[in-house]
């Protein structure tokens, strides 16, 4: 039958005008702090000087022996710590997911709590435990008449991004076990596979794209970590590299973009991949919360074994949440075991005579934080009920700074806002502290709009109808139903917000100009420098353990997915 | 009395590349019950959501007692609505849940309480306020929907498959409560359901609609006994249909010759203005064909065939017979008991009464 033509003009569903001035505003917002940036990093790094495009500067990247030995380096101690992390990690998913035992939970809880010490606090710590004068190395030489340096060089990155990153590996891989649908299992079972052959046959294959993605995640993490080698005084790494180039080189040098630029590209190949691995790794998991296999409760021996196996990695893993905790309260601790005088001068230091480390760092949080949950929750509601074109691109433009190293966007930072004043005032803006919480913000803005969006998404499209038809406008449908709703996930966003500006330091140390602003992660590496201050940066070290502590106990309690939240990152 | 008539001109909605509503035109009489019907797809939850006003049309109006609505908001409409999945707001109580609508709309403090006990005891659920819609069974969430839908007394109740997600029992029970409800309140209520049972029982009238297209428009008996086409036999009691042609057309009796099947009479009243030489699709519903053994005496208006199937529900037994054609009749018998007499694969003859026999147009 033909269609009869219709007179009655074809009305378009209108785009709705507060959605399109929102969409512009975030847009703005988002192509000023992250576009532009990145965009300027590229541009200066894939450009000549008079604005033509050219290789010529990544191409000198890769003929100059001092960054290909970095690149070589960098991902060899990418390569080591995904490694070294699946040795901790692995067995231990394994056996928090198969088998009951006593402290279990403990055990589970323990393992995800490296990720509360930064990095290169913990390398400053471990230095103590296994550097050259450190605690085992001391008693190694004592006992056995071994000299060896574990932290010399590449080996001391590598041990300390493997102790603080493995829980990435840990919580993907034993959470994949847990949710594995037990009846592919006894699927397995029933087809004659069983014990070894089970695991190898059927559970391996189902968990090892969550594990692909984990060993990604810490791999991504361990190159874009430039804390670390700066304290270990590792230089030949990708991250250093970049850093000293555009420190001590200037901001005008494009070696220092090119450096970026291969940082970028690593950075965005392993997220998608990881983010690939994961859409994958659905299949096999439980969609609700049907019950999983039983865990098999163990006895005897074999609680014995397992029993050490998890006291074995955890002990190696809070080694350096102690030895943090013990420098900065020690006085002297040169070549012995222990301190051999304890002092809380240290604590006095940072909070009577240099507090300002400690308040910058909770006032630059706190809003980086309130900034990232306004942008997170405007962005997430757009995405899902927006009524505009343009979502795409936000999505994509909010999620960027997943793949960007902190680097990246320091340098990005700087050089955009350097010696640009602000318009209305005489400074620009990298001369205010208001440039980290806005870098803080870009750098985490992907963790808040995934809390924001998982729960945004709870609340079912129907609420939001309900509350219109019930006399409701928009807004006050939104303020009444939507935002109660959601507020405990938006929070639970911004605290991880908040945990992960407080330790931030790839894209601090870029942009710290002067002392009095600096937060306090750059304090710790200020303080490192010197032997005395050591004690100093250990206590500021607690201090961030402590504030990270807090807030994903908070973070967790608020939405009991916390933890999720922090892990995919 | 508050209660509106609404009426749809040429409404249509797509979304991106398919249509969900079709040039729809209907008009919802004062205080009537009014059920849009289809299966799922059909646009009537499209329909029904723009007449809320949550979705806006491509093309056409709405009227609200001739006055058009289609540009007004949902929240200046003055209706109540069901949701399919009740959507009570789990962070209130059932009390504010009820009370929100009557707080939008700036009703003193001392009367919405009020006003929200009594609704609540309208639907059975006084007492009830303080409770948490999670600690509420499905049907008792039903009620407070309900409860927060006619609360504000609206002009117009919007249902969308209310019942759909209780069980089977209940789904009962809560029909017969919609028609008191509805019947004590006399607002002009739409329906949307797929659920042919629930619209015969409650509706004044039901509306079928397929493919966003309006189908047929009538009271529960015409479209079930007199219905548009086999899309809507079929959807409204399911039925069996074998292509014809009419033979003969004089007097009470049509003589319609079916393709290698012989000949069925079917009853000029129930088929008013068919005339000889036109071709046909005979609609037979199951309910009313009856098994019986060949050759027994008194039978008359029957079809040959082979009883291929037979399954007993207690109630009736449903049966499948192949006719020689290769067409499977299917054959609901009222007599269970009896049509345990017939074996499976043993030749049968259904009988059917020439009353029962509906020819419909065979169009495309």
């Amino acid at each position: 039958m033909v269609p009869r033509p219709r007179l009655l003009a074809l009305r378009r569903t209108r785009v709705d005008p507060g959605h399109l001035l929102l969409m512009l505003l975030l847009l703005a917002v988002l192509g000023l702090f992250v576009v532009l940036p990145i965009a300027t990093v590229l541009a200066v790094a894939l450009t000549d000087a008079d604005g033509r495009p050219t290789l010529a500067h990544v191409g000198r990247f890769f003929q100059n022996p001092l960054y290909r030995q970095s690149l070589a380096n960098s991902l060899t101690a990418g390569a080591w710590t995904v490694v070294l992390g699946s040795v901790l990690a692995l067995p231990l998913a394994f056996v928090v997911a198969r088998f009951e035992f006593p402290g279990r939970l403990l055990v589970t809880t323990l393992a995800t709590l490296p990720l509360v010490l930064p990095p290169f606090v913990g390398a400053m710590a471990l230095l103590q435990v296994f550097g050259r004068a450190g605690t085992v190395t001391l008693l190694l030489q004592d006992v056995f008449g071994v000299r060896v340096d574990l932290m010399e060089g590449l080996r001391g990155v590598i041990l300390a991004q493997a102790l603080h990153f493995f829980p990435f590996i840990f919580i993907t891989v034993s959470t994949a076990l847990a949710r594995l649908d037990p009846s592919l299992e006894e699927m397995g079972q029933m087809m004659g596979a069983r014990g070894w052959r089970l695991l190898r046959r059927v559970v391996f294959p189902l968990v090892l794209p969550a594990y692909a993605a984990g060993a990604l995640l810490a791999f991504v993490r361990a190159v874009d970590d430039i804390g670390t080698p700066l304290i270990l005084n590792v230089k030949t790494m990708l991250g250093p590299q970049a850093y000293l180039r555009i420190t001590a080189v200037g901001r005008d040098d494009p070696d220092g973009y090119a450096i970026c630029v291969v940082m970028v590209v690593l950075s965005i190949a392993c997220v998608l991949a990881a983010n690939r691995l994961v859409a994958r790794r659905e299949y096999a998991t439980l969609q609700t919360g049907a019950p999983a296999a039983n865990r098999r409760v163990l006895r005897g021996w074999r609680l014995v074994g397992v029993g050490s196996l998890c006291a074995g990695v955890l002990g190696l893993a809070l080694l350096p949440h102690l030895a943090v905790a013990m420098l900065s309260l020690s006085k002297v601790w040169s070549l012995s075991y222990l301190p051999s005088a304890y002092t809380l001068g240290h604590y006095r230091e940072i909070f009577v005579r240099a507090p300002q480390f400690v308040w910058n760092t909770v006032g630059y949080s706190v809003v980086a934080a309130v900034l990232a949950a306004l942008v997170a929750t405007a962005t997430a509601y757009l995405l899902q009920r927006g009524r505009v074109p343009g979502r795409g691109l936000l999505d994509a433009v909010a999620m960027m700074p997943i793949a960007l190293p902190g680097v990246v966007v320091g340098i990005g930072f700087l050089r955009v806002f350097y010696g640009r004043p602000l318009p209305g005032l005489d400074v620009p803006l990298t001369a205010t502290w208001l440039v980290f919480p806005l870098a803080f913000m870009v750098r985490r803005l992907p963790y808040a709009l995934r809390a924001s969006h998982a729960a945004l998404h709870q609340v079912h499209p129907s609420l939001e109808d309900a509350a219109a038809v019930l006399g409701a406008p928009r807004l006050r449908a939104f303020r009444r139903v939507v935002l109660p709703l959601i507020a405990g996930g938006v929070l639970a966003g911004a605290v991880l917000v908040f945990v992960t500006a407080a330790v931030e330091f790839s894209a601090t140390v870029i942009l710290v100009t002067r002392i009095e602003q600096s937060p306090l992660s750059y304090g710790i590496y200020v303080y490192s420098q010197s032997p005395l201050g050591r004690g100093a940066a250990a206590a500021l070290g607690v201090v961030a353990m402590g504030l990270v502590t807090a807030g994903t106990y908070l973070a967790n309690r608020l939405s009991g997915r916390g933890r999720t939240a922090f892990t995919l990152g | 009395m508050t209660a509106v008539e609404v009426e749809l001109r040429g409404l249509s909605k797509r979304f991106r590349d398919h249509a969900a509503v079709v040039d729809l035109s209907l008009h919802v009489r004062r205080g009537e019950f009014f059920t849009l019907l289809g299966p799922s797809g059909c646009g009537k939850t499209t329909t029904l959501r723009m007449i809320a006003g949550l979705v806006e049309p491509d093309a056409g109006e709405i009227l609200f007692d001739g006055r058009p609505v289609t540009r007004t908001p949902p929240w200046r409409r003055n209706i109540g609505m069901v949701f399919q999945h009740y959507a009570l707001w789990p962070h209130m109580t059932v009390f504010e849940n009820v009370a929100f609508g009557l707080v939008e709309r700036g009703v003193p403090r001392r009367e919405v309480a009020r006003r929200v006990d009594e609704a609540l005891a309208l639907v059975g659920l006084a007492g009830a306020g303080g409770r948490l819609p999670s600690q509420l069974s499905g049907g008792q969430q039903q009620r407070v929907a309900l409860a927060r839908a006619v609360v504000v007394r609206p002009a117009l109740l919007l249902l969308d498959e209310p019942l759909s997600n209780l069980d089977a029992r209940l789904r009962v029970q809560m029909r017969a409560e919609l028609v008191r409800l509805q019947r004590q309140l006399g607002i002009t209520t739409i329906y949307v359901t797929h659920d042919q049972e629930e619209a015969l029982m409650l509706s004044t009238r039901i509306a079928v609609m397929s493919q966003g297209r309006l189908v047929q428009l009538g009271t529960p008996q015409d479209v079930y006994e007199r219905p548009a086409d086999p899309f809507v036999a079929d959807f409204l009691g399911g039925a069996n249909f074998l292509p014809g042609v009419v033979r003969e057309a004089a007097g009470a009796m049509l003589a319609v010759d079916l393709e290698g099947l012989g000949c069925v009479r079917a009853a000029a009243t129930r088929n008013p203005g068919v005339t000889a030489g036109a071709r046909v699709v005979v609609c037979l519903r199951p309910e009313v064909l009856a098994l019986a053994h060949p050759g027994a005496a008194g039978v008359d208006n029957a079809l040959a065939g082979t009883l291929r199937l037979r399954t007993y529900l207690g109630w009736l037994a449903a049966c499948e017979v192949e006719l020689p054609t290769g067409v499977v009749l299917r054959v609901h018998s009222a007599n269970p008991r009896a049509a345990l007499g017939f074996a499976e694969g043993a030749p049968v003859t259904v009988r059917v009464a020439p009353e029962d026999v509906l020819l419909l147009p065979a169009s495309a």
